[in-house]
């Protein structure tokens, strides 16, 4: 099956500081692919790269068989119209209510209106178990309902690919496993295609069809869950365990 | 040292192209002015109310010192009594523009830059382009008309306390009888030297608003490093924003009145 992510030997550089160095990603249609690794090894860079929002030094970025990097803007437009982000802290709207933060992409692009717009807004609500906090601000809600509500409003135009980044960071283990069931549940009943970007194990084991995992900005592991489990690779291995020592170094992030 | 100011000009020169392309970006959104008729309501709500206290205590003070400084130098030529011409003719050509856009700069253009750096670094800003909203319709176009709307308003309004503050002062401590003082005014006013005045005003007072909400936008869109970020942003936007509207302050009055 022909990937529907893809990225090929992508580089991307900070300053003086080498984030990405040859990242290579395949995400095949209805696939949940976890992106692993250490805090600063670029996983969440990659995200920005599959949305655009970042350019490769080199390399490319593919989402549909188009290059999301390189097109024009009206191209890009219409890769991410199929496209729903979970940011780490939701990023809503602070002047909007939850109900204003959903119905955002709808009414801007004119895609719905009045009852339409109410009952999609609403379905997405309920789906998410917000009805309740509908007309909250997002100053008023937790941290978990900030992330459901960013779910919410990334499923409002029916996304294709779904891309989180952090899903399951700040939250407590019961809040978690509620997140990675509302992964799992969008997977099986809406058939997106994910992209999620952890360090938590625990939750990339319960939702991953596949695992890569990133070092020093680039893939060294790629497989399911059981293959990584039983991974000889001695990063894999220490990240797994948790160990404290071993060839992971704590700066790997200020490596060039 | 000269790769710091190397690394200073490159900067600047970055940020002033920055804010060149919002501007433009910005005038080609104007087109959809009209579907964004609320947000830009509100956003003159915010300029123009929440700073007209503010506005009217520093516009009857400045009417108050100008025209007490001016009256008392007169005095010695016995022409105190001119003090509400020269009022307004300070007030309207120079001082009102200029007094407003500094404090709608320090209070307004400041929240504007922190607004928008803060939304830039929760990552609001990436979530609105991953949603394909330009961000420069749904937030910056808004700020910048409400915002360009509203200073020549307050223009207006400053001149008239700043010429009331004026006959206060006049009144009370120069002895000048308050039917001289606004016979002088209206008939200055109403002389095509004195609607030149007002008109050059109301223009500056445009421009002053423009500069000042498009470098706000610039500089809070630009943020990056944190809540840092956030206080260097908000902080060089109003000293960006001085710097300009004291340049061109001067380059339209060199213009208007050479």
């Amino acid at each position: 099956m022909e990937p529907i992510i893809e990225m090929i030997n992508v580089h991307k550089t900070f300053g003086s500081r080498k984030i990405l160095k040859g990242m290579n990603l395949r995400v095949k249609k209805g696939e949940t692919m976890v992106i692993l690794g250490p805090s600063g090894t670029g996983k969440s860079v990659s995200l920005k790269h599959i949305t655009g929002l970042s350019i490769p030094d080199e390399g490319d970025c593919k989402i549909f068989g188009k290059s999301i990097s390189y097109s024009k803007e009206k191209i890009r437009k219409e890769i991410r119209a199929r496209m729903g982000v979970l940011f780490q802290s939701g990023a809503l709207i602070n002047w909007l209510s939850v109900y204003e933060n959903v119905a955002l992409p709808l009414r801007e692009h004119k895609l719905a209106s009045g009852k339409e717009l109410d009952r999609i807004v609403m379905e997405k609500l309920r789906w998410l178990d917000l009805v309740h906090a509908k007309d909250n601000l997002p100053g008023d809600i937790s941290g978990g309902m900030k992330k459901r509500a960013g779910i919410a409003r990334a499923l409002t135009t029916n996304p294709e690919i779904l891309l989180y980044d952090e899903p399951t960071s700040g939250l407590d283990p019961v809040m978690s496993n509620v997140f990675n069931e509302l992964i799992l549940r969008m997977q099986k009943e809406l058939h997106v295609t994910s992209v999620v970007v952890t360090h938590d194990m625990q939750s990339a084991y319960m939702i991953a069809d596949r695992i890569s995992f990133i070092y020093e900005g680039e893939v060294i592991f790629c497989g399911t869950p059981d293959q990584i489990k039983e991974s000889s690779n001695p990063l894999v291995i220490q990240f797994i365990l948790g160990e404290t020592k071993g060839p992971m170094t704590l700066d790997h992030s200020e490596k060039k | 040292m000269n790769i710091f100011i190397l690394n200073l000009i490159k900067e600047y020169t970055y940020g002033a192209g920055y804010t060149l392309i919002l501007l433009l970006k910005t005038v080609i959104q104007i087109k959809s002015f009209f579907f964004k008729k609320n947000e830009i309501i509100h956003q003159m709500y915010i300029a123009g109310i929440s700073s007209l206290f503010v506005v009217s205590i520093v516009a009857v003070f400045t009417g108050m010192i100008m025209g007490l400084n001016a009256g008392l130098g007169l005095k010695d030529f016995g022409a105190e009594g001119q003090i509400g011409l020269l009022l307004t003719i300070t007030l309207t050509r120079e001082m009102s523009p200029f007094m407003t856009a500094l404090i709608l700069s320090a209070s307004v253009g400041s929240a504007i830059a922190a607004e928008l750096g803060t939304m830039k670094v929760s990552e609001e800003i990436d979530a609105l382009e991953v949603m394909s909203i330009d961000p420069v319709r749904y937030l910056v176009m808004p700020r910048v008309l409400g915002f360009s709307a509203m200073v020549p308003v307050l223009c207006v309004y400053s001149t008239i306390l700043g010429i009331i503050g004026g006959a206060v002062v006049g009144h009370f401590q120069l002895g000048v009888d308050y039917q001289i003082y606004f016979n002088d005014v209206s008939a200055r006013i109403a002389s095509v030297p004195g609607l030149k005045d007002l008109y050059v005003g109301l223009f500056k007072g445009l421009v002053f608003g423009v500069i000042i909400s498009i470098i706000s936008c610039s500089h809070g869109l630009r943020t990056t490093n944190g809540a840092i970020g956030v206080g260097k942003a908000t902080r060089e936007s109003v000293v960006t924003s001085f710097l300009v509207v004291i340049f061109f302050g001067y380059v339209m009055t060199a213009f208007f009145y050479r």
